[in-house]
C-alpha cells in the first residue's frame, strides 16, 4: 500500500437547504492516528463527520461546497460517486444498527453480499473472522455466528457495526459518538479497539466526552457555536495534549475547563 | 428518613389520618350477582310488558346491570372504584356487540355451508370438484370447481398487475419523493391513491367495461382479464397505503448503516428496505387480496357467469365465486316437480331438492371464507419466516 496521505479539508460550507450549518472548515487530518472532534450540542461536529464520506447528502436537501482530498482526490469532484467513496471511508453512527434480519456472520459479511459480490466460502469465513477478531468481538460471538446480531448487548453490536466497517477495508473509520449508549465497560472495550485500529485506519471520531477523547486521541479539533442559526465553526485543532493543557483559543479553554455559556 | 416514621398522608381536616386500608374492594363475583340481578328484573319486566324474547332479555339485562353495578358498587366501595366499574362494563359490553357479527356470521356460514358442502355425493369432495354444466332445476348436485378457479385466477391476475405497480408507487414515495419536483409529484400521487380508495366497486367494473369495449371490436365481450383488470383498480390504492406505511417503519438508520458500506440506494432498498418490511409488506398484500376476492359488482358486469370451467382468462366469460353466490341466491327455492332431475348432458339422475339452490351459496359461500382464511395462513408463515429475529 501507497505511504497514506492526510485528508485535507479546504474551504468547507456545509448547509442544510438555505441553512448553512458548518462554515469555512480548513483542516488536514493525519493519517493513521485518531482525531476527535469535540463540542458543544449542535456546533455541526457530526455534520461535519458526515460529510468526509458524503453520507451528509442523505439528507434531503442537505449538500455541502468546498474540497475535500482523500488520497490526493478530491471527494466532492463532480465525476465521483458518492457510493465509492464510502467503500473507502467507512463509518460507525451513535446507535449501534445492526441489520436486524441477518445473523451475525452476515451482519460482518453486509459489505460484500449487499453488493452483490460473490465470495467464495472460505474466503467469506477468513473475513468473518479477520474482521470479529479486529473489533476484538471474536472470542464471545465464534459459537453463535448463525444468531440474529440483534440478540447482542448493546456495546457487542456497536462493536459488531466496526467489524462490519473494517470488512470492507476502508481507509477511514469515521465514529460518531459510538459510546454514548454504551455503559463504562463497553465504552473501554471499544475505546481500547479505537488505539488498535490506528495502526491500520485513519480514525475520525466524534465525542461528547473529553474524557474519551483526551485518552484515545492524538490530535483534538474544538467546533463551536456563537448562537442558535449561526452556523458552526472550527475554532482550532490542534495536539491534544495541547488542546487540554494549553489551548491557543480562549473559547477552548472556556469549553474544557467547564466555563462554556 | 426515618424507618418509624408513618407513611405521609394527605392533610386533611380531621384529626386522624386517612388509612391506606380504608379502601374496600368487593371481590368480582359481586358483578355475577348483579348481572343476574339485572338479568332477572329484565326478565321480569319483560313477561309483564308481553315483550320477552332472549335478545331483548339479554341487552334489557346488560342496561340494567350496568345500572346495578354502578349503584352497589357506589354504595360499597365508594365514587372512584364506582366509575372503574362501571367503565369496565361498558368496554366489555362494546367488545361483545362487536364480536357478536362475526361470531354469529362465521356460525351460519360454517352451519349453512359446511353443511352442504359435507353432504356433496357422490363423495366429500365433490361440492369442490365438479362444475354447474347440466345441473337444472332443482338438481341436488353440482358444484364450484369452476368458480374456484375463476376466483383464483382472476384475483391471481389482479394481483400480478396491482402489486408490482402499488409496490414500486410506494417505494417511489417513501425512498425518492423527498424533495423538490419529485416531493410535489409524490403529493399529488398520494392525494390520487386517496381519491382511488374510495372509488365506488361498481364503477371500476364501469371502468374495466369500457376500457375494453372502447378497443375491443365486440361490444359484448367479457373477459377474465377484464375483472383482473376492475380489480387491480380497487387494490392498489390499498397496496400502496399499506406499503408505504411500512416502507415508513424501517428506520432511517439501517439504511444509513447500508449506504455507509458503500452499497448503492436500489441495493439498498432491495436488499435492506423490502427485506427489513417483508413482513409487513406480506400482510399488508394479503389484507389487498382478501379486499377485492369478495368483490361481486365488477365481476358482474365484466366477468359474467358460467356453468363450465374456463381457464382462458382472455376469452370468454368466467364463473367466480362471489357471482356464484348471487346467482345462486337470485335463483331462490327450486321448483320440484318430480323426485328426481335428470342432467342433459351426461344424463344422470339426482333427487330433487327445494332449497338445492339457497345451499349451494351457502356452501360457495363457505369455500370463499376457507380461501380467504388459507391466503392469511400463507401470509402468516410468511411473516413468521422472513420477520427480523431478535431471539438470542
Amino acid at each position: 500500500m501507497a505511504a497514506p496521505q492526510p485528508i485535507t479539508v479546504e474551504d468547507l460550507n456545509i448547509y442544510y437547504g438555505d441553512f448553512l450549518a458548518v462554515e469555512g472548515v480548513d483542516v488536514q487530518i493525519r493519517p493513521r492516528s485518531v482525531t476527535a472532534l469535540i463540542g458543544p450540542s449542535g456546533c455541526g461536529k457530526s455534520t461535519f463527520l458526515r460529510t468526509l464520506n458524503r453520507m451528509h447528502e442523505v439528507i434531503p436537501g442537505a449538500y455541502a461546497k468546498g474540497k475535500v482530498e482523500i488520497n490526493g482526490e478530491d471527494i466532492y469532484d463532480s465525476r465521483v460517486d458518492p457510493v465509492n467513496v464510502r467503500r473507502r471511508v467507512g463509518m460507525v453512527f451513535q446507535k449501534a444498527n445492526p441489520f436486524p434480519t441477518m445473523s451475525i456472520r452476515d451482519n460482518v459479511l453486509a459489505g460484500v453480499k449487499l453488493n452483490n459480490r460473490r465470495i467464495s466460502k472460505t474466503d467469506a469465513d477468513e473475513l468473518v473472522e479477520r474482521a470479529l477478531k479486529g473489533a476484538n468481538l471474536w472470542n464471545e460471538v465464534k459459537d453463535r455466528l448463525d444468531k440474529p446480531g440483534m440478540g447482542l448487548s448493546g456495546g457487542q453490536q456497536q462493536r459488531l457495526c466496526i467489524a462490519r466497517t473494517i470488512a470492507v477495508k476502508p481507509e477511514v473509520v469515521l465514529m460518531d459518538e459510538p459510546c454514548s449508549a454504551l455503559d463504562p465497560i463497553s465504552t473501554l472495550a471499544i475505546e481500547d479497539l479505537i488505539h488498535e485500529l490506528k495502526e491500520e485506519y485513519t480514525i475520525v471520531i466524534v465525542t461528547h466526552n473529553m474524557q474519551q477523547a483526551s485518552r484515545v486521541s492524538d490530535r483534538t479539533g474544538f467546533f463551536n457555536i456563537a448562537g442558535t442559526g449561526k452556523p458552526g465553526h472550527l475554532i482550532e485543532i490542534d495536539d491534544t495534549d495541547t488542546i487540554f493543557t494549553n489551548p491557543s483559543n480562549k473559547q477552548t479553554e472556556d469549553y474544557i475547563s467547564g466555563r462554556f455559556g | 428518613m426515618s424507618t418509624t416514621a408513618p407513611a405521609p398522608s394527605r392533610p386533611t381536616s380531621s384529626s386522624a389520618p386517612r388509612r391506606l386500608a380504608e379502601e374496600r374492594r368487593l371481590p368480582w363475583y359481586h358483578l355475577v350477582f348483579t348481572g343476574l340481578a339485572g338479568l332477572l328484573v329484565a326478565v321480569a319486566a319483560l313477561a309483564i310488558f308481553d315483550a320477552l324474547s332472549v335478545t331483548s332479555a339479554i341487552l334489557l339485562g346488560f342496561v340494567l346491570h350496568l345500572l346495578f353495578g354502578w349503584g352497589y358498587s357506589l354504595l360499597r366501595e365508594g365514587p372512584r372504584w364506582a366509575t372503574d366499574r362501571l367503565m369496565t362494563l361498558l368496554v366489555i359490553g362494546a367488545f361483545a356487540i362487536s364480536m357478536f357479527p362475526l361470531v354469529s356470521l362465521l356460525w351460519s356460514v360454517i352451519a349453512r355451508g359446511l353443511t352442504r358442502v359435507l353432504a356433496a355425493k357422490p363423495n366429500i369432495l365433490s361440492f369442490w370438484t365438479t362444475d354447474m354444466s347440466g345441473i337444472i332445476g332443482g338438481a341436488d348436485a353440482g358444484g364450484v370447481t369452476h368458480a374456484i378457479i375463476g376466483t383464483l385466477l382472476i384475483t391471481l391476475w389482479a394481483s400480478l398487475i396491482s402489486i408490482p405497480v402499488g409496490l414500486f408507487t410506494a417505494i417511489f414515495l417513501v425512498e425518492y419523493a423527498d424533495q423538490g419536483w419529485k416531493r410535489t409529484l409524490g403529493k399529488g400521487v398520494t392525494f390520487l391513491v386517496d381519491v382511488m380508495t374510495g372509488i365506488p366497486s361498481i364503477v371500476a367494473g364501469l371502468f374495466g367495461l369500457a376500457l375494453f369495449i372502447s378497443f375491443m371490436p365486440d361490444q359484448s365481450v367479457r373477459m377474465g382479464i377484464m375483472g383482473a383488470v376492475a380489480l387491480s383498480l380497487l387494490m392498489i390504492p390499498t397496496v400502496v397505503r399499506n406499503s408505504e406505511e411500512m416502507l415508513r417503519l424501517v428506520p432511517m438508520d439501517l439504511r444509513e448503516a447500508s449506504y455507509a458500506l458503500g452499497v448503492p440506494k436500489w441495493l439498498t432498498i432491495v436488499k435492506v428496505v423490502l427485506r427489513t418490511a417483508i413482513a409487513g409488506l406480506t400482510t399488508g398484500i394479503t389484507l389487498a387480496i382478501a379486499r377485492v376476492i369478495g368483490e361481486t359488482a365488477p365481476l358482474l358486469l365484466t366477468v359474467g357467469m358460467v356453468t363450465s370451467l374456463n381457464w382462458n382468462m382472455f376469452d370468454g366469460r368466467m364463473a367466480t365465486l362471489p357471482t356464484f353466490i348471487n346467482q345462486q341466491y337470485r335463483n331462490g327455492n327450486a321448483n320440484c316437480m318430480a323426485d328426481s332431475v335428470t342432467n342433459p348432458i351426461n344424463h344422470e339422475v339426482y333427487a330433487c331438492s327445494i332449497t338445492t339452490n339457497i345451499d349451494r351459496a351457502w356452501a360457495a359461500a363457505f369455500t370463499l371464507i376457507v380461501i380467504v382464511m388459507v391466503l392469511n395462513l400463507i401470509a402468516r408463515l410468511i411473516s413468521h419466516y422472513f420477520s427480523p429475529k431478535l431471539s438470542r
